[in-house]
């Protein structure tokens, strides 16, 4: 049986890189696809605890986290749309978030 | 056997994950995702967690990934961003905080090994289908599961408000 | 196959909410036969909707009211209808009313008349409802996601403009990075203390079955960060300024309200109900919080040319109040917050108010230069921006000096007294900027023509009630503040 720590010690490691993604990419879009990233590594800790606690809620908060990022990901991407028509450029210093 | 699966999907994500936010081209990027997320519905199924893992597939790597693939298709996003530059604060930054990220989990792993949370318990033989998370879905957590509903109807007026060329 | 037992469904628990969401529904469905009269047995003109969304607020308010009284907890335990939810709810519907209000005006100004705004408005303030209502972390978890989605579609609903969706971009950018932090937190707690019920959760603190209080902390920590975003506090409150100057006015107004409000409501539930605990081991670190939001906010404030900035900027220091009473954890400090969030919802939306009525399409008269002279012109326009400015500063007998006055006595009887001095020293600070617009306002000579004002009778109501309720919580403050102390979560 694979214990806790490891499962943990993934998910965290997934969750550094999104947080590296934020801070240091500068393409829209890349940002985005990091937090993503960070949804995801929460995602494995509530499953992970899941198990170990003998307890579904952890099943239940990620499943709410997927409808929640799906939701994220439609509006953020029209915004991205909007920006675009009105200023063709994909990169977060051009569109003055450089203060992110 | 399950250990070796674990370290194959575990590395393979953290690996593709790497790859992901270094990678120059979005496409790159994208498909580094969903592999990522491949191997954590691997990590699922390995949790018990069958119905999540389904989930993953269809709605995160399936549907999510695929709009922005199509995004970037749309828009016609090119890899000229140079990577690194000009964001130099925030490498200052994001050292320190990794640092401080190392010692908060060596810390937590010390002691969480102690603890008998490690092993983990017994888990009954049906834990984690689709029967019996749709159960609870739709009793205990009832009222979440509606609110999401309402959730999803305001993304699909934000995307249509946000994205259509001309409202009436 | 056993079948599903069906749950117990107490509907009047979330009466405000359905009203909400079924109001917005019919919002939505209204708007589609505009086009195609012939399927209507009646006439429905589009100017008509914006009313049936404050209609529906009103009730949803009024459905509020009826919740004072005994807890009730439905769902199993994802809400708690109590005081402090109910009052949370009344200050939401108020000011998601007076946004209506001033938006009819606005939003048809600025050609942005669709009736989807005023159906994004109520989702959003059912969502602030959920995250007062919250006993869990799941529904608190959904109530911010609800309100945040609905949040960035409105911030950048002026889809013309550049300034608009940068806004919204950031917005959504910053936001969604803070609920990650957020969710990670939570993950913890739940891990710590494997529920995710609040009560549960204190029960597992409070009987010290945690499975590993290292992770209960990190956990906390991360909560904060994801929190202190959505409220806007120092360090994270970088997107402010920026989202407030860029979104339409009318949703600016709305923002610096429900939301920050709603982000309280949830701050202080989690904090107080499930982490009350270990209330030694956060309070150090929101005390930090508390006093780099006064001064931070405050003293950029000073340098603010342009209205909406500066207003994003008082903000920002006023969070960072609302968190001082957060450290005192206790009831004056409970109490004061509920008083303190109705106060800052009339004065905060009517200088709004006052923003918008001197703008013009294309013109909005942002810089605060273009507010000298206004009370030669406008003397009753000038007096109401003095009314809210001196209320925002503190000056007594306005609302906004007995919002301070009870948070700081709550944090010097929690001991607290160094933290309530740093606000004090603020408050001082605060006046300065304040009073420049009055002195802008009453002294100085006019450097632009003022036309002739054209308010129309719901902007003019707004306008009113925010005077009126800024007064009278002021001068009459005892009745409210009943209400307040029986709501507080001690």
């Amino acid at each position: 049986m694979v214990p806790l720590t490891h499962y943990l010690l993934v998910s965290a490691i997934l969750f550094s890189l999104g947080v590296a993604g934020v801070m240091l990419r500068r393409n829209v879009i890349m940002i985005f696809m990091s937090i993503e990233l960070m949804l995801n590594a929460v995602n494995l800790t509530f499953v992970a605890f899941s198990k170990f606690l003998n307890n579904l809620d952890g099943h239940i908060f990620t499943f709410m986290v997927m409808t929640v990022a799906a939701a994220e990901a439609a509006v953020g991407l029209a915004i991205v749309i909007a920006i675009f028509r009105n200023k063709p450029t994909a990169n977060v210093d051009e569109i003055n978030l450089l203060k992110l | 056997m399950e250990l070796l699966i674990f370290f194959i999907f575990g590395g393979v994500a953290v690996l593709a994950a790497f790859l992901m936010i270094i990678s120059w081209n979005p496409v790159a990027a994208v498909l580094n995702m969903i592999l990522v997320m491949f191997c954590l519905a691997g990590l699922f199924v390995l949790l018990n967690a069958h119905f999540i893992a389904a989930i993953q597939i269809l709605v995160y790597a399936g549907a999510i990934m695929v709009l922005f693939m199509f995004i970037i298709m749309l828009l016609n996003l090119r890899g000229n961003e140079p990577i690194w530059k000009s964001r130099d604060k925030n490498v200052l930054l994001s050292f320190l905080g990794f640092l401080l990220a190392v010692g908060a989990f060596i810390k937590l792993f010390s002691t969480l090994k102690a603890s008998g949370l490690n092993q983990g318990t017994q888990i009954g033989e049906d834990f984690g289908t689709t029967a019996l998370v749709g159960k609870i879905l739709f009793t205990d957590y009832l009222l979440p599961f509606e609110i999401a509903s309402i959730l999803l109807l305001v993304a699909i007026i934000g995307a249509v408000m946000l994205a259509k060329t001309k409202i009436d | 196959m056993e079948m599903i037992q069906t749950p117990e469904i107490n509907l009047s628990a979330i009466c405000h909410i359905l009203t909400l969401c079924v109001t917005g529904l019919l919002i939505l469905v209204l708007d589609l036969f505009i086009n195609d009269q012939k399927l209507l047995p009646f006439k429905i003109d589009k100017k008509l909707l914006p009313y049936v969304a404050l209609g529906g607020v009103i009730l949803a308010g009024i459905s509020s009211m009826n919740d004072f009284g005994p807890a009730v907890y439905a769902f199993n335990n994802t809400i708690a209808a109590d005081n402090f939810a109910a009052f949370f709810n009344v200050i939401f519907c108020i000011g998601t009313a007076l946004t209506i209000m001033i938006s009819i005006n606005y939003m048809e100004q600025e050609d942005l008349n669709h009736s989807e705004y005023y159906a994004l408005l109520l989702f959003a303030t059912a969502g602030m409802m959920l995250m007062a209502l919250a006993a869990s972390l799941i529904t608190v978890f959904l109530g911010l996601e609800l309100m945040s989605i609905s949040l960035y579609i409105l911030a950048g609903f002026n889809r013309a403009k550049v300034e608009s969706t940068e806004s919204a971009l950031k917005y959504f950018l910053l936001g969604a990075f803070a609920t990650g932090f957020l969710l990670y937190g939570m993950a913890l707690i739940y891990g710590a203390t494997g529920s995710t019920n609040l009560k549960e959760i204190a029960a597992a603190i409070k009987g010290d079955t945690l499975n590993s209080a290292t992770l209960l902390y990190l956990g906390t920590g991360l909560m904060v960060i994801g929190l202190g975003f959505k409220v806007a506090s120092v360090p994270f409150h970088m997107w402010t300024p920026d989202v407030y100057e860029g979104a339409p006015t009318a949703i600016t107004a709305f923002m610096s309200v429900g939301p920050k409000a709603a982000g309280f409501a949830a701050f202080f539930r989690v904090f107080l109900v499930g982490l009350g605990g270990i209330t030694d081991h956060w309070v150090s670190l929101i005390w930090v919080i508390a006093a780099l939001t006064m001064t931070v906010g405050n003293l950029t404030a000073l340098a603010q040319t342009n209205i909406k900035r500066m207003l994003a900027y008082s903000s920002i220091s006023h969070a960072g109040y609302v968190l001082v009473a957060l450290v005192a954890a206790n009831e004056i400090g409970s109490t004061a917050v509920l008083y303190y969030m109705l106060a800052y919802a009339f004065m905060n939306i009517g200088a709004f108010t006052v923003v918008i009525v001197l703008g013009k399409k294309g013109e909005e008269n942002l810089n605060l230069e273009d507010y000298s002279g206004l009370a030669s012109r406008h003397p009753l326009l000038g007096f109401t921006m003095a009314v809210f400015m001196f209320s925002l500063a503190g000056i007594p007998p306005l609302a906004g000096f007995f919002g301070k006055f009870y948070i700081f006595s709550a944090a010097i009887k929690a001991g607290y007294v160094g933290l309530a001095v740093i606000g004090l020293l603020n408050s001082v600070v605060a006046v300065f900027y304040y009073l420049r617009i009055t002195v802008l306002i009453y002294i100085k000579d006019p450097v632009r023509e003022f036309p002739p004002l054209s308010i129309s009778p719901f902007t003019l109501a707004a306008l009113v009630i925010a005077v009126i309720g800024t007064i009278q919580l002021g001068i009459f403050p005892s009745w409210i503040l009943e209400i307040a102390q029986s709501s507080s979560l001690f």
